[in-house]
């Protein structure tokens, strides 16, 4: 159980190759931090250098007070989950697990106390003398749980453990993660690329894009409150639909529509920035949108409407019940309460 | 091999694509068996002559022993085993190959775990330079090697014969296992790293338990090969009884007028009896082994 701190860390292969740059964290003890970003955007390489498998260039990681540039991988009292899981697949799940241990060469019975306490906290009780390959792909991933668990670590590191299980069972072990971290009370750094389990999952959520940190907040932070448009269009799905705009006068002006903003804006020019929710079928007296509609998704729960106003693409969300077909003309209402404005140059958030 | 099967369309019986997959099988099983037997017909002329008169032997071809009057003798082997240094060089032969298999085996090994998992310098020119050893022939080395065996007195031994055999077979041995040991997961070894495990660990208990298959045939090529071979043996251990073996024994039957053929034969065919065995009871792994590292799992 203990913090962690990313002070100023950058980590460079050549020169002119550098994957994370100046990278600062600092992760509170027992909280589940999750790091999101596409692929190739230094999220893994962070981990990693906390793991103890990438050389840091510069900076300093700390573990609690500890400064672990210098310490071998196994000294650092961490535990990874790698995406393959990375099982041992001649040893048997038992072995698998007992390993870590017998490396720290703990007593034979302790050993046997802490696997049977993993494998009965992850339900693998009836598979302990089975071989990795002869486990279904959610056993083997809480094998690769259990593994880390027995060591009962300071830090849980996990790299995408969910990429290869199928879409249902990683909604029961997304669910299965939270409860694990409720009931180890360990700091835990969950790296991925799906939105989704950034925003299910983590107390925070630190959004990197091409080796740099965007922003480090809590979900609901995120999402209301993205820095600037990069975390905008990461977050949320469908995307928030993005309209270059005029600004005048305190009013945006788009190629279809004009909205007031709630607060003037020293710029002339910008990216108004709002999500599906904020354009309904209820009508607004301060914007009304007529957008042409080009697909219309249903999704049971909710309909969205991908279309045409003026010459900008626009995503709403409506009523499922609403009747709507391809080509038709749509009144939508926008809700200005939750407009974002991003600067045309630099993309930071304005409002 | 089955998905392929299972995706083929089936098509109509007797219609042209039926008719030609039908054929392409044939032709196929035709060149496959055809092969087969021409490759084992030495063996089998062989075989064969080895219970054949030494007139017989002289006077017809192999095949026509095949057909009546049917005239078969064992004596070509009793003649064989009754010669008193057939024995010991059958023992040579064993106390030659096996720790000329074992000694490399063990080295290549370990130095085909540094060259695909450690990091030191030079490695990749080391390696290059192991692989163009490669192409280096044999003969080449055999002076330069004998004088200095003859110069520290280990001509004529089995530890030179041995130090010999490894030289040889280091190579390929470390070529092959190199190439099978990079093609283990990454992740097993850093996870093995973060649980603690030091490299010897590793070695032990994760990279020798899964290369058991790459493990297992590179024994067997090195085996046969020192088993069958006869050049080096003559060259190193001279061919005197106390040390040679079966291969340079069975070589000494014949003299240079070609009298003693007959029980060539038999002797030739005693010592093909443990590679025979060595390959049928491993051949398991053989043909995994050929296949490791092209597919995964």
């Amino acid at each position: 159980m203990a913090s962690v701190t990313y002070d100023h860390v950058v980590k460079r292969y050549t020169a002119d190759l550098t994957v994370v740059k100046d990278f600062n964290v600092e992760i509170k003890d027992k909280e589940f931090m999750v790091l999101v970003g596409p692929s190739g955007c230094g999220k893994s390489t962070a981990l990693r250098m906390l793991a103890g498998l990438e050389t840091i260039t510069e900076g300093q990681i700390r573990i609690g007070d500890r400064v672990v540039n210098n310490v071998a991988a196994k000294d650092r009292d961490i535990a990874m989950v790698f995406q393959s899981y990375a099982l041992y697949p001649h040893m048997s799940v038992y072995d698998n697990m007992a390993f870590p241990l017998q490396m720290k060469k703990l007593p034979k019975a302790e050993i046997e106390k802490r696997v049977n306490n993993a494998s009965r906290i992850l339900g693998l009780d009836n598979f302990l003398q089975r071989k990795p390959r002869a486990l279904s792909g959610g056993q083997r991933q809480r094998v690769a749980l259990g593994r880390a668990i027995v060591r009962d670590p300071q830090v849980f590191l996990l790299d995408e453990p969910l990429s290869n299980l199928d879409a249902k069972l990683r909604g029961q072990t997304r669910i299965e993660l939270q409860k694990l971290h409720n009931d180890l009370e360990t700091t835990f750094i969950y790296v991925t690329h799906d939105q989704v389990e950034a925003m299910t999952m983590g107390d925070r959520i630190a959004i990197m894009n091409a080796g740099i940190l965007q922003q480090v907040g809590t979900p609901d932070d995120i999402y209301d409150h993205p820095a600037n448009l990069f975390v905008a269009g990461f977050i949320g799905t469908p995307t928030m639909s993005f309209v270059p705009v005029t600004l005048q006068n305190g009013t945006a002006k788009a190629s279809g529509f004009e909205v007031k903003l709630p607060k003037h804006v020293e710029s002339a020019k910008g990216t108004l920035g709002f999500r599906p929710e904020a354009v309904t079928d209820k009508p607004s007296e301060v914007a009304t949108l007529d957008m042409k509609v080009d697909v219309v998704e249903r999704l049971g729960s909710d309909q969205f409407l991908y279309g045409q106003v003026g010459s900008d693409t626009i995503t709403a969300r409506v009523d499922p019940r609403l009747k709507v077909e391809v080509g038709d003309q749509v009144k939508l209402g926008l809700d200005t309460r939750s407009l974002h404005l991003f600067d045309a140059e630099t993309e930071l958030a304005l409002l | 091999m089955s998905v392929m099967a299972q995706e083929r369309i089936e098509a109509p019986a007797w219609s042209a694509r039926w008719l030609a997959d039908r054929l392409g099988g044939v032709a196929l099983h035709v060149a496959v068996i055809g092969l087969t037997i021409a490759w084992m017909v030495p063996t089998l002329g062989l075989f064969v002559s080895s219970f054949r008169h030494l007139t017989d032997i002289s006077n017809t071809g192999w095949w026509t022993a095949l057909s009546p009057p049917f005239n078969f003798t064992v004596e070509n082997y009793s003649k064989v085993l009754a010669q008193n240094n057939l024995g010991t060089s059958f023992l040579n032969s064993i106390m030659i190959t096996i720790p000329a298999t074992i000694i490399p085996a063990a080295l290549a090994a370990f130095a085909a775990y540094a060259f695909s998992w450690m990091k030191f310098w030079g490695r990749d020119i080391l390696f290059l330079a192991l692989v163009g050893l490669l192409a280096v022939p044999l003969q080449l080395t055999f002076i330069p090697v004998l004088k200095m065996f003859n110069s520290v007195g280990l001509s004529g031994t089995f530890l030179g014969i041995w130090l010999a055999h490894t030289g040889y077979g280091l190579p390929f041995a470390i070529y092959l296992l190199a190439n099978f040991f990079r093609s283990l997961p990454t992740d097993l070894f850093e996870s093995a790293e973060m649980d603690g495990a030091s490299t010897l660990t590793v070695f032990f208990r994760i990279v020798l338990p899964l290369s058991v298959p790459a493990i297992a045939s590179l024994v067997i090529f090195q085996f046969l090969w020192i088993w069958n071979d006869f050049l080096v043996a003559l060259i190193y251990l001279g061919g005197t009884p106390p040390v040679a073996p079966m291969t340079v024994t069975v070589a000494n039957l014949v003299n240079s007028l070609g009298s003693g053929y007959h029980l060539l034969t038999a002797a030739a065919f005693l010592s093909m009896i443990v590679p025979l065995i060595v390959f049928f009871s491993l051949q398991r792994f053989f043909v995994r082994g050929i296949l490791a590292g092209s597919v995964k799992g």
